[in-house]
């Protein structure tokens, strides 16, 4: 029974979203109840599967899960694989989709329809993208969470979302069809889709198939860099996560840490230092692009003028800094380095989508198009419907919302900018002890890097701090209520981040020991590809060595 | 046989690029339908060209794999069809929907003013 436990991440919100297609959105109670259900159950399900990626590595077993759909053996059928860095992804998407849950609750869920249908659907692509091992089967979780992603970002409809909707999904169709470009290219040459298959033959490759085969691999590339937001394809980024609902906005958080896994996992697995002639292939590119990203999102922030356009450019900056460290590791940075960008990571992804979840109750009384939105409904949906199913406008208000808003803005801001007690802070000062201690990487660019690290965390301390400044001190008449179901999301994200910040230590050795398995090569492709079939062998996989 | 399909996808993609590149929304949809035939057809022709030869091999004794098509590139392609129409017919109706709010049919929902 165990070893089925790493497919349910996907089945289980895949069945809750099918099974709410049946019942219009007049359910929407159940509904909510259901999707709130299915997320924690998710939630429970990756916690599960952190603790045995974690329990693996401390029995000095092997550390990584498998489960081969339809029982076929490695590198014929798909295989899904649990390592370190897919359990950490699973559990930070799951501890976001809950938090955006309930904050959709208070008002957003009614701007449409089918909203929960097409989260949960999201939740599908996003899990089955961070498990999956075979580059096609990534494809089709890619566009299961495109396509959701769709629907999510027109939720609420109006002309701005319809026109950023438009933008959106056409680069996305572009970057999907260079994605299967490449895809289709590295069959051709190699005959293999699986990733740990792919790794395996890397060194062998002869000379003349291996231009090809790394131009398929750049295709690929470019198409997750896309996703990823690096900087000559980021333009389209601010204006769709604006212009998206705040709790799609703060899922939205995680989609471009989609592209920046994908990157990591395979320039780890294909380009390591033992994959003979293209070993470190793109790593100056990963830098300059990523140290390119992080400039172009420094001067977003500092220039924006709305909260929202600041969370959409901070989510640019945390995407640029973990590019350019990928590069960094790539070209022989080490293993601290990474461990510290990847706590960087969690910490700045729950961070951003604390902030995507504030904008909306903090821009209220601004009169944006959000906050009409927002309210006109709350207003028309007391009418329209009687209080039976939508028991009045979404629980009660707190007296002392503004200043909770506040404390929890400013800790979120701590978090982004990188200061000390929270943990965005650790993560970066991780990372520029890991480029010190390098010889690999010349001073000139490791003393770039962290200069930029450390702009970085300014812009967005001034950045944030102005919009902070003009929402709670210098506005007298503050009087809009916060509603109990908006503020506690989000203050479940800011002591998650505490939380991170406590036990920074315990973080910072499983983030240490995924980016150890990373460079590991050899252990994840040999794993997949000896992974036993349920027949040959009772005991679930992972305690086979 | 290699030299037509090759002239074929190569005319697809570079027309489909053309088009994407246009101001108008239809024409951006047009060029992403044929820039996605010219993928598919891409996709299919690496399992490489073989004429009449079927992709099921017979059950039971000893076959030659030379003598069959590679069923893989054919089942990848009809995914890839299928996740494009549905995705291309997703983009129509938010096309339409921008037309119905802007007015326009500029992928940005306005004109650009002429000097």
């Amino acid at each position: 029974m165990s070893q089925h436990l790493i497919i349910a991440p996907i089945l289980i919100p895949f069945v809750a979203g099918a099974l709410m297609l049946l019942y219009d959105d007049r359910q929407r109670a159940a509904k909510f109840w259901l999707s709130l259900m299915s997320t924690a159950l998710t939630l429970v399900v990756a916690v599960a599967l952190l603790l045995r990626a974690k329990a693996g590595a401390a029995e000095g077993a092997e550390n990584i899960g498998f489960y081969l759909l339809g029982d076929w053996a490695a590198p014929m059928a798909i295989v899904l694989v649990l390592d370190h860095l897919a359990a950490m992804m699973l559990l930070l998407t799951s501890v976001l989709a809950l938090a955006s849950l309930v904050y959709a609750r208070a008002s957003w869920h009614r701007q449409g329809q089918h909203y929960f249908s097409l989260f949960q659907f999201l939740l599908v692509g996003l899990n089955g993208a961070f498990l999956t091992g075979d580059l096609f089967n990534l494809f089709v979780f890619f566009e299961v969470l495109l396509a959701a992603s769709y629907g999510l970002l027109l939720h609420g409809s109006g002309q701005v979302r319809v026109r950023a909707g438009l933008h959106y999904i056409a680069i996305n169709l572009a970057a999907s069809l260079l994605l299967l470009l490449g895809i289709s290219l590295i069959y051709g040459v190699t005959g293999t889709l699986n990733m740990a298959h792919l790794a395996s033959m890397m060194p062998d490759i002869d000379a003349a198939n291996r231009p090809l085969l790394q131009m398929g691999l750049a295709l690929m590339g470019v198409a997750f860099l896309v996703k990823a937001g690096i900087w000559p394809l980021s333009f389209w980024l601010p204006n769709a996560y604006m212009a998206a609902a705040a709790p799609v906005g703060a899922m939205f958080a995680i989609m471009t840490k989609v592209g920046i896994y994908v990157i990591l996992r395979l320039t780890m697995l294909l380009f390591a230092a033992g994959s003979g002639a293209s070993a470190g292939l793109g790593a100056g590119l990963l830098i300059g692009l990523g140290m390119a990203t992080v400039v172009f999102g420094v001067l977003g922030v500092l220039a924006s003028q709305s909260l929202g356009r600041i969370a959409a450019h901070a989510v640019i900056l945390s995407s640029g800094t973990m590019l350019a460290v990928i590069g960094l590791a790539l070209a022989g940075g080490g293993e601290w380095m990474l461990a510290g960008a990847l706590h960087y990571m969690v910490a700045s992804t729950l961070a951003a989508g604390a902030l995507f979840l504030m904008v909306e109750p903090m821009s209220r009384d601004d009169g944006g198009i959000a906050a009409m939105l927002a309210l006109t409904a709350e207003i028309y949906g007391a009418k329209a419907n009687p209080p039976v199913e939508d028991e009045g406008p979404d629980g009660p208000a707190i007296a002392a919302g503004p200043a909770l808003l506040a404390a929890c803005f400013a800790l979120c801001l701590l978090a982004l900018a990188g200061l000390p007690p929270m943990p965005g802070f650790i993560g970066k000062l991780t990372m520029i002890q890991g480029v010190f201690d390098t010889a690999a990487t010349s001073p000139w660019l490791s003393w770039s890097f962290v200069a930029l690290l450390l702009v970085s965390g300014f812009a967005t301390l001034i950045g944030l701090a102005r919009i902070g400044i003009q929402t709670f001190w210098a506005n007298d008449d503050r009087d809009s209520p916060v509603m109990a179901m908006e503020i506690a999301p989000i203050m479940a994200l800011i002591a998650v981040l505490a939380v991170i910040s406590i036990e920074s230590e315990a973080v910072l050795r499983y983030t240490d020991r995924t980016a150890q398995a990373l460079h590991q090569t050899s252990r994840y492709a040999q794993g997949v590809l000896a992974a036993p079939r349920a027949d040959e062998q009772p005991t679930p996989p992972e305690d086979d060595r | 046989m290699e030299i037509v399909l090759s002239l074929a996808i190569g005319v697809l993609s570079a027309s489909g690029i053309w088009l994407i590149l246009r101001p108008r929304s239809f024409q951006v949809i047009v060029g992403l339908c044929l820039l996605s035939y010219a993928v598919n057809l891409f996709i299919f022709s690496m399992g490489r060209l073989t004429l009449s030869a079927p992709a099921i091999m017979p059950k039971g004794g000893f076959v030659d794999p030379t003598r069959y098509a590679d069923p893989l590139p054919q089942a990848l392609v009809l995914t890839a069809i299928v996740i494009s129409f549905a995705t291309t017919a997703l983009f129509l109706v938010v096309m339409i929907a921008s037309r119905g709010f802007t007015g326009t049919d500029h992928v940005d929902g306005r004109e650009r003013e002429q000097p």
